[in-house]
């Protein structure tokens, strides 16, 4: 096994490294389209500061849409759309924008969870004392919820591996590309096992961090 | 200071009409520390939100320094929310600030500068006795520190009058003491009107000069403390202060 790695060196560095670009940069423009996205519907929600039932609405269902889709399809489906945007439709770069797309709405609902989470009296009290809807998001909301957001920010950078993986069957590129075509297409289980490993070894490194990361911010337990 | 006209709220929700306050008349003179007395579902706590305008009443008027507030939108409403001061039974400190920073919120809601915030809030901290907690977080406090510390950050705006929700429920019988010392200070020392929304006589008896018992939404009995007390007219007041035997 470990010959076979050694031998196989570039191939798995280029892979690991597709797969990491492709998490960082998909989660990364999940988050700038799912968190204001996110803080919308939990705003918008009856009871919320900015009630808007009609929005909240549609918005549940552009998320729900969204999030019901098979990734392997939307990631067919979305071909031409991808070719518009980045050119062609083969890569880690290709592979990002329907990795976006999946992702964005999942982050809302993740970022959503995170805010329901907090106790609506300290929102009333913010009112209170003359706090107006954006100083509520910006010096409340979203202070207050940073150690359940970064937790969410690792469920979704883990699920976005996992989807990046998935890509590699359509040629994203990335470990998922490696497993499929050495371990599934020419039966060369060895390599399979390997970049198994190597995502298993992501997937903890990053859950490791993130964990340590929310428990170091969250000044409830000191 | 305080003049309350005929107040009434009514919830309409799908099916069914909750009228939790009806045709309220109130009246608080600067310098009052006003006890509302009543039951659980009484109305207390919609009352004191009417106050707070953090609900607008489906009747009524609220007076404040001569100028209704009930009916305030926008600009006007946050300007005159920052005018009173509100504390709650369950504390609603952020607790991902410290204790000073918590004190600071509302100043920076204003956009002071970091000085003037400096300076007030060591004042303040200096007044409700925290002067050495400024840089804990609320989860390291007790539950009277952590009322302390919203009692600090509901002054910080400088209010003419101070809400307090249930400010002691939470809290043991000597914790309670001395908060509500701490509350009669401030009224002494700083001049700050006090309404305070309770279930428990002892804090009527130990710091309100005037008391109004609500039941069902509206007052059954209104007028000086020491005079409800010691001949009660309703039997609500009666049933409140223990002179008769709760049934059922």
């Amino acid at each position: 096994m470990l010959d076979l790695l050694i031998q196989n060196k570039d191939m798995f560095l280029q892979g690991t490294w597709e797969s990491l670009y492709m998490t960082v940069f998909s989660t990364f423009f999940a988050y700038l389209i799912g968190l204001p996205l996110g803080i919308w519907v939990y705003t918008s929600a009856p009871g919320g500061i900015a009630p808007a039932p009609k929005t909240n609405t549609v918005l549940g269902w552009i998320i729900n849409i969204g999030r019901s889709i098979p990734f392997i399809i939307l990631m067919v489906a979305l071909i031409p759309f991808t070719r518009m945007v980045v050119g062609k439709s083969i890569g880690p770069t290709a592979a990002c924008v329907s990795l976006i797309v999946a992702a964005a709405p999942f982050v809302a609902r993740l970022v959503e969870t995170s805010l329901e989470e907090l106790d609506g009296g300290v929102i009333e009290a913010a009112k209170t004392m003359g706090a107006t809807n954006k100083q509520i998001i910006l010096k409340v909301l979203l202070p207050e919820s940073i150690p359940s957001l970064v937790r969410g920010l690792s469920i979704s950078t883990i699920a976005l591996i996992g989807y990046s993986a998935m890509a590699g069957a359509v040629g994203g590129g990335g470990l998922g590309d490696i497993a499929i075509r050495y371990g599934y297409h020419r039966y060369q289980q060895g390599i399979m096992i390997i970049t198994i490993i190597l995502l298993v070894i992501i997937v903890q490194i990053i859950q490791c961090l993130f964990n340590f990361i929310a428990r170091k911010i969250d000044k409830r337990t000191i | 200071m305080i003049k309350i006209n005929n107040l009434t709220k009514v919830f309409d929700s799908a099916d069914s009409e909750v009228t939790a306050l009806k045709g309220i008349d109130l009246h608080v003179h600067k310098g009052d520390i006003y006890g509302i007395i009543g039951m659980s579902g009484a109305g207390k706590s919609t009352l004191l939100r009417c106050i707070a305008l953090l609900e607008n009443p489906t009747e009524g008027s609220i007076e404040v320094n001569g100028s209704d507030i009930s009916t305030l939108k926008g600009k006007e409403l946050i300007q005159h929310r920052k005018q009173i001061g509100v504390i709650f039974q369950g504390y609603n400190l952020l607790m991902q600030r410290t204790v000073r920073d918590n004190v600071a919120f509302p100043l920076e809601l204003s956009n002071v500068s970091k000085e003037e915030i400096k300076k007030t809030t060591d004042r303040l901290l200096e007044i409700v006795g925290l002067g050495d907690k400024a840089d804990f977080y609320p989860s390291q406090l007790s539950g009277g520190q952590k009322q302390r510390v919203a009692i600090a950050r509901a002054l910080a705006n400088d209010p003419k009058v101070l809400l307090c929700d249930e400010p002691t429920s939470a809290l043991d019988s000597l914790t309670t003491k001395s908060i509500l010392e701490l509350l009669k200070e401030i009224n002494k020392n700083l001049g700050v009107t006090i309404i305070i929304i309770t279930h428990e006589i002892g804090v009527v008896k130990s710091i309100c000069n005037k008391v109004a018992v609500i039941d069902s939404g509206s007052f059954v009995e209104t007028g000086d403390t020491k005079k409800i007390l010691t001949d009660p007219e309703s039997p609500i007041t009666r049933l409140l202060l223990g002179m008769t035997e709760v049934k059922g």
